[in-house]
């Protein structure tokens, strides 16, 4: 009587662990069969290398190079500011913090991490864009501030994952404290601190509600820095709402292109890191 | 040598600006919000009714409630399940193994306005659902699904074997010994694992302005459109009428994620003195 | 002349005490052998004579540390001191990078740039650590590919790439086999004179091979320094006899 509970609960656990396969499949599906027929009906080059969008134009026009563009450099710049801050107050925490001061600082850290888009995007609004506008620059520095509690819990737990020895060893031949530290201990931890990069560009390339908030949002190939644009993530929050037909399946067919965006993000770096780690 | 010296003091500086810069940008953050919001707290925001004059949060506030409950009624037992499969059933290397961890890696992966738009297209339009809580919840559910499976792993993970070959050893059966030795033992991970989800949900706006829509009443049912305190933080910006009561309703979601923040680290300090 | 001079020596972990009033000055060009039970102090004071306890919380230390007449707790710049006394590790540490970067770390952290100097550096230092011949061919690959005796070898020749005067080893061939051991005590041979050597070991045989004179410890205490051959065939104290001859440690 119990083997057949035994082998019956067996079953069950195996079936909850294929949520995961399900849920997978069932995205696939539904974003690709919705997404995939405007992709066609558009063509698939007019659609991912136009340089127009306008949707309500008579005959409407799809292109999303500019959202694509947009993402990008938006994305670029997160990186460019969130990770170097990133990681060097992850070395701070890891390496350089009086233990009072991190039962201070690391709180504080996981603060910013749990601070919802939303408040994020109404911070942007009221404190960044009057100083740099509705812009790429004002997106850029609000992801960038954004993806921080990302890039610094993965690339601390790699830097305190290095064996003292290291650092230790590089003292002894008179090397300071900080160069120990940034020559020796740093490359020691980099799949580590790659993967916090790569996690962090994840989090600014799929970061919808504070973007919308600062970046303008104007659908057209990025002029200036100092000019808005329009993110992958943007276009499809912005005309969702009232889109139809065409437009609306060309709104999925973009969510569709930020999905395999990611897919190639994500396998990229499993490929790499296990060349690093045979 | 003083080359050297030189060297280190830059290096410290620059170490020390950077630490410097992540946490006066949190406390400006910070501030800048409670300057912006603290004085628009009024009691009207929190009447049980809304309408476009007080833009009260609290059916907001309700919906994020509820919404956060049928997520994990749906998401926690099958992370859990299917962490105790990864974990105490399947034997390593199996083939099902490596695919349910490449599927969960590519949902923890994916951002949340495609989670928006499955859940549409999924839950609104196909199955008929409507702008719903339920297909919110579902949606949500699937979203928090890899956390929770991450964080319940790692913590049945640490469960010491010992444990286990003691319960065997008295001629327990698998079952009885995952839950009621192995869960037990992990239970703070999980429930941190679970914190960590609800902080997330709390925040999420994208995945449910097209799945459980923005209705700004409190739901009767869970067929009913519901928006959480996050969405409509979105939809009195879009609105642009009610900025200020934004901000305090921004003050509230902080305070929010202050409280589950701070439970976070009660559990984690539990765990710390878990032998 | 003596490369060490250490007066009135005491250290402090918090409340407890390691090392009782030292007071040992050692030769240079010779090798010098710390011996005595686990718990003696002996490692706290090979780490005293380069400052590596500085790194350890609520450490005090009082007293004087002389190397070639200069106190190392005054006016000395640490890292000076520290690439004046080299020190090799119990486990071995290679860095995870090349056995070139590894060996090149040192003089690059000093302010050697120029490539030329540096490849001479890296080979004279590994041929000082009888390596070279067995790395010569692989130097860009990674040091963690070798074996532990290797590595050791290559941890010694890293510490001889910034020109030491007094070499510290905190039992250098503890975590290595017999034949890596052997390999091992040959070089420490023939780097002695040419560098003053302190080496704190727990096996007896060892400091009798290799070593000029020994200083044994107990209890962070100084029982007993003397020529080895001395020490080891008529010790003065009781003490130093019972450990000798094995009947405690």
């Amino acid at each position: 009587m119990n083997q057949l509970k035994e082998k019956y609960m067996g079953a069950v656990f195996f079936i909850t662990a294929l949520t995961s396969i399900l849920a997978v499949g069932l995205i696939c599906f539904f974003l690709f069969a919705n997404g995939l027929p405007a992709m066609s009906k558009i063509g698939v080059l007019d659609f991912l290398t136009g340089r127009e969008w306008s949707p309500t134009d008579i005959p409407p026009v799809f292109g999303i190079l500019p959202m694509i563009v947009g993402s990008l450099y938006v994305t670029a710049g997160a990186i460019l500011i969130g990770v170097p801050i990133g990681v060097l107050t992850a070395a701070f925490l890891a390496r350089v913090c009086p233990s009072k001061l991190y039962r201070i600082v690391k709180p504080g850290v996981d603060l910013l991490a749990g601070i919802p888009s939303v408040v994020y995007g109404f911070f942007g609004m009221a404190a960044i864009v009057p100083l740099t506008g509705n812009s790429i620059l004002s997106a850029c520095i609000l992801l960038g501030i954004m993806i921080l509690p990302t890039v610094i819990g993965l690339a601390e737990s790699a830097l305190r994952a290095v064996p003292e020895q290291y650092y230790e060893g590089a003292l002894a031949l008179g090397a300071g404290p900080y160069r120990s530290l940034f020559f020796v201990v740093l490359p020691a931890a980099k799949s580590g601190i790659l993967a916090a990069v790569v996690l962090g560009i994840g989090r600014a390339i799929g970061e919808t509600m504070a973007v919308i908030m600062v970046a303008g949002n104007q659908a057209r190939m990025p002029v200036s820095l100092l000019a808005g644009v329009r993110t992958l993530t943007a276009n499809i929050v912005i005309e969702m709402g009232y889109a139809a037909e065409l437009h609306r399946e060309a709104l999925i067919a973009t969510g569709v292109v930020l999905f395999v965006f990611i897919l190639i993000i994500n396998l990229s770096f499993s490929a790499l890191t296990r060349r690093v780690n045979p | 040598m003083k080359k050297q010296n030189r060297q280190e003091v830059i290096m410290g500086f620059v170490t020390w600006a950077a630490a410097v810069v992540t946490i006066a940008t949190l406390l400006f953050i910070i501030v800048f919000i409670l300057v912006r919001g603290v004085p628009y707290i009024n009691p009207s925001l929190f009447s049980f009714t809304y309408n476009s004059e007080n833009v009260s949060l609290l059916p907001a506030m309700i919906s994020t409630i509820l919404m956060t409950l049928c997520s994990l009624v749906i998401a926690v037992p099958l992370g859990v399940g299917a962490a105790i499969y990864l974990t105490e059933y399947a034997s390593r290397g199996h083939k099902s193994v490596a695919f349910i961890r490449a599927t969960t890696e590519t949902l923890a992966g994916i951002p949340s306005i495609v989670y928006g738009l499955f859940g549409m297209l999924f839950f609104v339009t196909f199955l008929r659902w409507g702008f719903s809580l339920l297909a919110g919840a579902f949606t949500l559910s699937i979203m928090i699904l890899p956390l929770i499976m991450r964080s319940s792993e790692e913590a049945i993970k640490a469960v010491p074997d010992m444990y286990r070959e003691g319960a065997f050893g008295l001629g327990a059966g698998k079952l009885r010994t995952v839950f009621r030795i192995v869960l037990p033992s992990a239970l703070p991970g999980i429930l941190a694992g679970i914190i960590l989800a609800v902080g997330r949900i709390v925040g999420e706006t994208a995945a449910l302005i097209y799945t459980a829509g923005t209705v700004a009443q409190v739901p009767e049912n869970l067929l009913m459109s519901a928006r959480t305190l996050s969405v409509h933080m979105y939809a009195l910006s879009s609105e642009g009428l009610h900025i200020n009561e934004g901000y305090a309703t921004a003050v509230i979601l902080l305070l929010v994620v202050v409280m589950i923040n701070m439970l976070s680290v009660k559990i984690a300090q539990r765990i710390g003195g878990h032998p | 002349m003596n490369c060490f001079t250490i007066e009135n020596l005491n250290v402090h972990y918090g409340a407890f005490q390691a090392l009782k009033n030292i007071n040992l000055s050692m030769e240079k060009g010779n090798i010098t052998a710390f011996i005595g039970p686990s718990g003696c102090g002996k490692s706290t004071l090979i780490k005293t004579l380069n400052r590596m306890n500085d790194l350890v919380e609520g450490c005090k230390i009082t007293g004087r540390v002389e190397l070639f007449n200069e106190d190392i707790y005054g006016d000395m710049d640490v890292n000076i001191l520290r690439k004046r006394v080299g020190m090799v590790f119990q486990k071995p540490n290679p860095f995870p990078m090349s056995i070139y970067d590894n060996i090149a770390f040192g003089p690059r952290t000093h302010g050697i740039t120029s490539k030329y100097q540096l490849d001479e550096i890296v080979e004279r230092s590994l041929q000082g650590a009888a390596i070279w011949d067995e790395v010569k061919d692989r130097l860009k690959k990674p040091a963690l590919s070798l074996s532990g005796g290797q590595q050791q070898r290559l941890c010694i020749a890293r510490a001889l790439a910034v020109s030491p005067e007094v070499l510290l080893m905190d039992e250098p061939t503890s975590a290595l086999d017999p034949i890596s051991t052997g390999k091992i005590e040959e070089l420490l041979l023939t780097l002695r004179n040419e560098y003053s050597i302190i080496i704190v070991t727990h096996n007896i045989q060892q400091a009798a091979r290799i070593s000029d004179k020994t200083a044994f410890f107990l209890l962070g205490e100084l029982i007993e320094y003397d020529e080895t051959e001395v020490m080891f065939s008529v010790p003065r104290d009781k003490r130093t006899e019972d450990y000798i001859t094995g009947r405690f440690g």
